[in-house]
């Protein structure tokens, strides 16, 4: 009989309060056999299978519709996969893993606080060094579609994959927009928050894959989706 | 959707037109070196390029439009006046999904570089395309990126802000809360109030590659901006009856004469020449529609005269676009310009919809 896989976070605290939402709604999943195997168990649940991952990893198994269900952060779902209402459903925040997509620029910069002031500092940036100001990212689509929404221009964005923080100071970009929780690391950088930068709140959600094979496991999804209290979405 | 040959056998007819009509073919490469490319569009199509790397020439992307390499092509080494036409394929990454929303895609294109009669050219390929599509029944609309450069530039308020919002008519939710700012409609944000007043000192370091006199440039910018009367609220409602003007073409001149901005005068009597020229030409203004922020927010480049062909469904893209494009000969031409016009036809959705005559 098939079974609808649900994909989980690996390791970490995304894992076990994953574990902690999923027990407070009366399902128990638990990791198999040796603590380095990626195998699990679901209990409380009829035809419900757990599949350990990357978190990473999780918004491209739900496009490709290998899992039904997975618990990533919704940044990394807006982020990985374009037009992503149209390849997952949103079934529930989950309340943990919470994280601000901010932008950010140097605390030195006293005329810059808004999305306004960056936009006319990006224009004389531009015409003073001959390229546009750079905001280092590794969050691109949603970067690009804040500010488009936002119209702020002059600007491109540049790839930086960890320590985004230090880019500004090591003369690689002008300007960050990553992830944050307390600010703490941007301070230390000398980088300070744009008061209208908020591009994204993020935190863990439970999504459902549009592209995964449901059939015949509406009854289960059904039986689900009342335990955990969520609406069922039209998939 | 139209297969591949039948796409190019449509362009192929096109481009035959476009010949028998005077033009030139040119056939520009389907790899464009990026760097200079990526720099001169804006961010759309800098996100939707495909760029890869070249082990000799470095960055470069597949096209995603003919009219920057054919401007390119010109400026280097054309004769006056020119016309070109093409027909080849574009690619652009698509983030939604659709039918019509195709990553690579044929564009047949005409484009006139002639500095005689620039309203004579606008109706030329207006009217050239009209005719080649017309067993389509499309509906066309027409607007004027000029009479909205020229409104803003009549403004009576400080250079520095004519040119901000300039620099924004094509994004209009910034360009209106500029507008709003300008005309004090909008309350200063806190942390600009509190720098105004020498409240907003930083102990930080220093950091970066902007420097310590590009802040004082701008804080001076600022400083002289809040000194600076505000736009008079009826201007600012003037220029929102102009943005949202939308009639027929053959009323458009009387009514954007009634909104009572001086500084239009010049623009209405090119958008009346092009009219008289549309006219001359066969196409019937009481049947065409005119929207002052037609291409607005789309067709990045253009800075006159902008026309766009679309289908009856509206999920389907424009069939055909174009317009004038005089400050990019400016930018690609290291000091000397040309006036320009142009367009393209996508002979898949000609395809689509039924082929042509």
């Amino acid at each position: 009989m098939s079974a609808i896989k649900l994909g989980v976070p690996s390791k970490g605290r995304l894992m076990e309060q994953t574990f902690d939402w999923f027990a407070a709604r009366g399902l128990t999943l638990r990791r198999t056999g040796s603590e380095r195997e990626y195998a699990g168990a679901v209990e409380g649940a009829e035809a419900v299978e757990l599949v350990l991952l990357s978190a990473g990893e999780i918004p491209r198994e739900l496009a490709a519709g290998r899992i039904h269900l997975g618990v990533t952060g919704s940044d990394l779902v807006r982020e990985k996969l374009a037009d992503w209402q149209g390849q997952v459903a949103d079934l529930a925040p989950m309340g943990f893993g919470h994280a601000d997509l901010i932008i950010a620029v140097p605390a030195c910069w006293e005329d810059v606080d808004t999305l306004e002031d960056l936009d006319a500092a990006a224009h004389a940036f531009r015409a003073a060094h001959g390229h546009r100001l750079r905001i280092a990212t590794k969050y691109h689509r949603l970067l690009r579609e804040f500010l488009a929404q936002e119209g702020v221009a002059d600007w491109q964005s540049v790839d930086s994959q960890g320590a985004t923080e230090g880019t500004v100071k090591n003369l690689t970009a002008e300007a960050v927009a990553d992830i944050t929780s307390s600010g703490e690391t941007l301070r230390a950088n000398h980088l300070k928050i744009l008061s209208d930068g908020l591009i994204h709140q993020s935190q863990a959600t439970l999504f459902a894959a549009r592209a995964a094979d449901w059939s015949g496991l509406a009854a289960p999804f059904s039986a689900l989706c009342a335990q955990l209290g969520v609406p069922v979405p039209r998939l | 959707m139209a297969g591949k040959a039948q796409s190019r056998a449509i362009g192929a007819q096109l481009l035959a037109a476009f010949e028998a009509a005077g033009a030139v073919e040119v056939t520009p490469d389907i790899l464009q070196p990026a760097e200079a490319l990526l720099d001169l569009y804006g961010e759309d199509i800098r996100a939707r390029a495909y760029v890869t790397a070249d082990p000799l020439r470095g960055e470069l992307m597949l096209r995603p439009d003919f009219t920057v390499p054919v401007v390119q092509a010109h400026m280097a080494e054309g004769a006056e006046p020119a016309r070109y036409a093409y027909m080849g394929e574009v690619f652009r990454k698509q983030d939604h999904r659709g039918a019509a929303r195709v990553a690579e895609y044929f564009q047949a294109g005409y484009e006139i570089f002639d500095r005689e009669d620039p309203e004579a050219a606008d109706a030329e390929v207006f009217a050239l395309f009209a005719g080649l599509l017309k067993p389509l029944d499309l509906s066309a609309t027409i607007g004027d990126i000029g009479l909205l450069r020229a409104a803003v530039a009549g403004l009576e308020t400080l250079p520095a802000r004519k040119a901000a919002l300039s620099r924004h008519i094509w994004r209009p939710k910034r360009f209106h809360k500029l507008l709003q700012r300008y005309a004090g409609q909008a309350p200063m944000p806190e942390s600009r109030a509190a720098l105004l007043e020498g409240q907003g000192a930083s102990d930080a370091p220093w950091i970066g590659v902007r420097s310590p006199e590009e802040m004082a440039a701008r804080i001076e910018t600022l400083r002289a901006d809040a000194a600076t009367a505000p736009i008079p609220s009826e201007d600012v409602a003037r220029l929102d009856a102009l943005f949202a003007l939308r009639c027929t073409a053959d009323r458009a001149p009387a009514q954007l004469a009634d909104l009572g901005i001086a500084a239009l005068a010049p623009a209405i009597a090119r958008l009346e020449r092009r009219l008289a020229a549309l006219d001359a030409k066969g196409i019937d203004l009481t049947m065409l529609a005119f929207e002052a922020s037609h291409g607005r927010a789309t067709m990045e480049y253009y800075d006159g005269f902008v026309f766009t062909f679309e289908a009856a469904d509206p999920g389907f893209p424009p069939v055909a676009s174009g317009g004038r494009y005089d400050a990019l000969t400016r930018v690609l031409g290291g000091g000397r310009e040309i006036p320009a016009v142009g367009g393209v036809i996508r002979p898949g959705l000609v395809a689509d919809l039924g082929g042509l005559a």
